[in-house]
């Protein structure tokens, strides 16, 4: 046998993450409860470090390793970089949160790391091995933080639920890659799209295999009708893990997405192009109109999230550069929205108070403008008012629809923004016209305030700018 | 018919009514003992196609470690499985619809003998041939990337199940080694000076 040690400079800042990550556990382990902000401490530097690394070593070329297992490109790296600041954010508007609560722990910190982990070898993947490993990597992680705080029932319930549905959904992917493997006699992604080049589009066991990727996809993406777990997990896990879910791993899934369907089944287009039709159209419709019935905040923004998917999977099945590059873009203007709105929830809450409802967000700005403005700016992007980077977002994904021809698909996209648009500007009412229902005033740590601010006026930066990063995305997924 | 087309059909054969049964009754030990039923005879599939590594594997695994837990938790909690059949009758017809459909279309897709063995014939080894060796010589080299990976969400996996059930509860009576290693007879002999009692 022949054989030659791969390069592992490639693979560097996910040895640095595995590395670091074992460290804090291990340093974890021999603190004292007051010296927990060292752990928390040691998390953050981590993701800097993680976030510099990747800018350090950023791909020009994309470069292939580990035996077809890992792929470094431009698109990895900058959405790596982006969930590493999406992690980083996380954690910083986490720990007042868990403080008051006495789940200021390691193993928050610790299992979010190795979630970051999961997340980056998702990103990285080119083959359907690491695709399953980093995705059940991920999900571990976030199991285990839905039922980190163990004694409330509810979060308790979460965890089982997003169990149970997960591992039927990792049954699926699982499902279908064997069905891949079996037809093409092999795992890596590139060897796959050469194989399927070669013996041509006919054979139906891929595409039986790529209905069961699809499904199992759609599941972890949370796409209606695999939707099921996607509000019960976001309310009943502690608004700090609710806050990590619905944020970074948009961006591993939408890489999933483009590694899985796009390079490696990518001439079964014409096939996931009308599965990612139906998924699209559902999601966009229920998230929509459910939304709008709903009083807990956390579940509105579980099924705004359901439909936020949607418009990702618009960009997607447009199966152009174009769609990718919009899809790529709404994804981080989703995940920085997310990171936002949950933020403010997050600190809104106090010991014994939990800011769940939207009625608890009435006369905000009375209580604190600021935090006001941040919220309000935060729902009309994910609206999609003009002038915020959702519009902006939402203008390109739609433009690409419209650009193969599906002027209707995007019909159905705007007809159902507009109706998203009521139960968004709803909280906004609530913040400004409404009279406050408590008068405490909302004390925040300076550097919690500082960044969310950057949170808030970002998304107004994106949405007057929007060329900078959709220039990068663009130019990321062309090499 | 050949002895080991002979001793396929009976393996399957075992295997698939063990599976069924797995489902269908209604004592949960007893499933589980047809679980490993299922077990075995999958691993003697294996062994049919010289896979021996795998077949041994799945005994000392999957009979040995994993059934044996689960047997332990089964017949540690007492389940009522009543509430898990309501509504049994009531779903049933969308749900053997739904499978009927499914069933169909796997046939349909499957069956199109993209698998039959005339495309997927065994390969002939020689008699010396290990895979055992092969697949260890492969594991730690081409696939050493997922096989890391693999190794962390086992890690993963203890981390988690250690923090959701450890906990310190005060007043439980558990033993603690180093504090009774380090107990002298002091701690634990009072001498105690008991008048003799007097003769009658």
């Amino acid at each position: 046998m022949n054989f030659v040690a791969p390069d592992f400079m490639p693979v560097l800042p996910e040895i640095f993450v595995l590395t670091m990550a074992c460290l804090v556990l291990v340093v974890d382990v021999f603190l004292e409860q007051q010296q927990r902000h060292i752990t928390y401490g040691l998390a953050q530097v981590t993701l800097l470090a993680t976030a510099l690394l990747l800018l350090l070593t950023f791909a020009r070329v994309p470069v292939t390793t580990m035996f077809g297992h890992y792929i470094k490109d431009a698109m990895g790296d900058l959405l790596k970089f982006c969930i590493c600041l999406a992690a980083a954010a996380v954690f910083l508007y986490s720990r007042d949160y868990l403080r008051q609560r006495d789940l200021f722990k390691g193993e928050y910190f610790v299992l979010g790391l190795f979630g970051v982990l999961g997340m980056m070898i998702m990103v990285s993947a080119h083959s359907l091995l690491s695709v399953y490993l980093g995705l059940e990597l991920l999900s571990l992680s976030l199991y285990a933080l839905v039922a980190v705080d163990r004694d409330s029932p509810v979060g308790c319930e979460a965890a089982m639920k997003y169990f149970v549905l997960g591992s039927l959904a990792s049954g699926m992917l699982l499902y279908g890659i064997s069905m891949v493997y079996g037809a093409t006699g092999s795992v890596d992604l590139q060897v796959i799209a050469d194989v399927i080049a070669k013996q041509g589009t006919s054979n139906l066991v891929l595409v039986f295999g790529l209905v069961f990727l699809v499904v199992g996809l759609a599941f972890k993406l949370g796409a209606v009708p695999f939707h099921m777990w996607l509000p019960d997990i976001y309310q009943g896990a502690p608004t700090s893990v609710t806050l990590y879910i619905g944020s970074a791993p948009k961006l591993a899934a939408f890489a999933l997405l483009m590694r899985v369907l796009v390079d490696g089944l990518g001439a079964f287009q014409n096939d996931w192009q009308q599965m990612l039709i139906i998924l699209a159209v559902l999601s966009m419709a229920l998230g929509n109109l459910v939304a709008i019935a709903q009083t807990n905040i956390k579940r509105m923004l579980a099924y705004s999230t359901i439909s936020h998917v949607g418009f990702l999977l618009l960009g997607i099945l447009a199966g152009t550069p174009e769609g990718y590059s919009a899809s790529m873009f709404y994804a981080i203007v989703y995940v920085l929205m997310a990171v936002g709105a949950f933020g403010v929830i997050l600190l809104l809450s106090r010991t014994g108070f939990e800011a769940e409802n939207i009625d608890d967000f009435k006369g905000l700005n009375d209580r604190s403008p600021w935090l006001a403005f941040i919220m309000m700016v935060v729902m009309m992007s994910m609206a999609g008012i003009p002038f915020m980077a959702g519009f902006y977002a939402k203008w390109v994904v739609l433009q690409a629809v419209i650009n193969i021809g599906f002027v209707w698909l995007a019909l159905v996209g705007v007809v159902f923004s507009v109706v998203g648009a009521f139960y968004y500007l709803r909280v906004v009412k609530c913040i400004y016209f409404d009279k406050p229902e408590q008068s405490e005033s909302i004390s925040i740590s300076r550097d919690v305030e500082i960044v969310i601010s950057a949170n808030g006026l970002l998304l107004i930066i994106l949405g007057l700018y929007p060329t900078a990063l959709m220039t990068w995305c663009s130019t990321a997924l062309l090499n | 018919m050949g002895f080991e087309k002979f001793l396929f059909y009976v393996f399957a054969l075992i295997l698939i009514f063990a599976a069924v049964r797995v489902i269908t009754v209604r004592n949960s030990v007893h499933a589980a003992l047809f679980l490993v039923l299922a077990f075995f005879t999958s691993a003697a599939l294996w062994l049919l196609i010289e896979a021996e590594f795998l077949a041994i594997t799945m005994v000392l695994v999957y009979v040995g470690a994993v059934m044996v837990l689960f047997l332990f938790v089964v017949m540690m909690l007492d389940l009522n499985t009543q509430p898990l059949r309501e509504g049994f009758i009531k779903y049933l017809p969308v749900g053997a619809t739904v499978a009927v459909i499914i069933v169909i279309e796997m046939v349909l897709a499957l069956g199109s003998g993209y698998f039959s063995s005339e495309s997927y014939s065994l390969v002939a080894r020689s008699a010396d041939y290990s895979n055992t060796k092969e697949l260890g010589s492969v594991l730690y080299t081409f696939y050493v990337y997922p096989f890391e990976i693999a190794s962390v969400i086992l890690l993963v996996a203890i981390i988690a199940a250690i923090s959701l059930t450890l906990r310190r509860r005060e007043g439980t009576k558990s033993q603690n080694p180093s504090h009774q290693v380090l107990v002298s007879r002091d701690d634990r002999i009072r001498l105690v000076n008991v008048p003799a009692e007097k003769k009658h």
